[in-house]
């Protein structure tokens, strides 16, 4: 059982960020979904609660997720989710049951950098970047391989693009933990993939690593990226086999490619998913 | 729990409530605690949906929400609801839609949440509350777990009650339109 030690309401961003630093052992609380299953005291809980940033703005540009947004939240922003795909709505919609959904915060689930999480993987193919209080506004893909540093992470920020995208992910039961997950996004003229749960952190892959050039893709492009999203390292775990993940990802990859993909001709549609289906049985 | 207790103030079925809790004390500990014994106590890890209630209207799970965080808000458990949750109830009884009925508490907290989101929504995109889908109602529910796995008796309850609540609003709103 998760204990407390001491507690903290921030009134702002800076006062966290300095209790954070200064009190060793200080951790600050999302929707505390994950780090209450811990049995542990933590010696300085921080709460963001009065900081504001539970809110979506959108700019021209971009939308400014705050940090305490929840998933429920992620799931119905109508605007955020007509822009990008619905891949937002899609990657949170299974994710245990809506109560818990209205706790577990996007700034939780990001800063986490758990490697079983659907939304860094269906954020990490659209144009994402992060914000923290301390190190600056970088992209999510650089984030979530940096060191966990004593910094807090306020917003996550989708800048607006043409996106066609999509999410696939593959569960044992319907609320369970994804045994792997893909999100595909076309934008900015190419193809961004990106793989979770395989089952360290996210990998995105795109252009050249990708294989793939055009906006629709060919049937030999599609099997350049399953091989290249194949060349990426599994392993095992309760969830799934390391030789059954990296099949999975292949054909779930390959799956949200065709489906995002603007196809002209149903000809070429039908070749793309002939792909995937001579994909789905481990040979 | 923490040595530290901290005040808090929380209106619990519409009466304010103060007390000197640790902050890390669950709200559900918190309610049980103050006689709202239909929050049931049951995975404490998030998945079952039983420890169920509203926190200023949203639907959320009690064993997840450290009292630090509940201080000034407003908490609704089923003994609050005794009257909105009568139509529900009923239909339950009808279809037979428990069994042990441990987890009926937290499942009529969320169907009742459920329909009243899709009326906040439907208001706040001025159009006419609609029923649920099959779809709708099987997402929104994925998260209370019954032991007994009475689910298709569940789905039918709620099936029932979601067609006598949303047929009756939009033949209200046909004879509103009507009236114009």
């Amino acid at each position: 059982m998760l204990k407390f030690g001491s507690y903290v309401r921030a009134a702002n961003i800076d006062d966290a960020l300095e209790v954070l630093r200064f009190k060793k052992g200080a951790m600050v609380l999302g929707g505390g979904i994950w780090m209450r299953l811990s049995n542990r005291t933590v010696p300085c809980v921080i709460d963001l609660s009065d900081c504001g940033l539970n809110t979506i703005e959108e700019t021209d540009d971009e939308f400014r997720i705050g940090a305490y947004v929840t998933l429920r939240d992620l799931e119905v922003a109508g605007k955020l989710n007509a822009v990008t795909g619905n891949v937002l709505r899609d990657a949170v919609h299974d994710i245990v049951g809506v109560q818990m959904r209205q706790l577990a915060t996007v700034g939780g689930s990001v800063f986490g950098r758990f490697g079983f999480s659907d939304v860094i993987c269906a954020l990490l193919a659209l144009d994402t970047d992060v914000e923290l209080a301390g190190a600056g506004r970088m992209p999510l893909a650089q984030f979530i391989d940096m060191p966990y540093e004593l910094d807090v992470l306020t917003h996550v920020i989708v800048r607006k693009r043409d996106y066609r995208a999509a999410y696939q992910c593959m569960r044992k039961a319907a609320t369970d933990f994804a045994s792997a997950n893909a999100c595909a996004a076309y934008w900015d003229g190419s193809w961004h993939v990106s793989v979770g749960a395989r089952p360290a952190k996210a990998r995105l892959l795109a252009g050249d690593a990708l294989g793939i050039a055009s906006a629709e893709p060919t049937a030999e492009e599609i099997a350049c990226a399953i091989e290249a999203v194949r060349s990426l390292k599994y392993s095992s775990n309760l969830w799934g086999s390391e030789r059954y993940r990296r099949h999975l990802a292949g054909v779930l990859a390959a799956r949200a490619i065709v489906e995002a993909a603007p196809y002209s001709s149903p000809e070429a549609a039908d070749a793309a998913r002939a792909v995937c289906s001579g994909e789905e049985a481990i040979a | 729990m923490s040595g530290k207790l901290m005040d808090v103030t929380v209106v619990l079925n519409g009466k304010k409530v103060a007390a000197s809790v640790a902050p890390d004390q669950s709200l559900l500990a918190f309610v049980r605690d103050h006689g709202c014994k239909s929050v049931k106590c049951a995975c404490e890890t998030t998945n079952c949906g039983l420890c169920t209630v509203w926190l200023d209207g949203r639907a959320v799970l009690s064993c997840a929400v450290p009292m630090a965080r509940a201080n000034g808000h407003e908490v609704t458990t089923l003994e609050g609801l005794q009257a909105e949750s009568a139509d529900f109830a009923r239909c339950m009884a009808e279809e037979g839609a428990e069994q042990c009925g441990f987890c009926s508490p937290g499942l009529i907290m969320n169907v009742l949440a459920m329909e009243r989101e899709i009326r906040e929504r439907a208001e706040a995109e001025g159009t006419a509350p609609a029923m649920p889908t099959e779809d709708d109602m099987n997402s929104y529910l994925a998260g209370n777990l019954c032991r007994c796995t009475g689910y298709t008796s569940q789905r039918r309850a709620i099936r029932r009650y979601m067609e006598s609540r949303f047929a009756a609003a939009g033949e209200a709103s046909a004879a509103a339109g009507e009236g114009e």
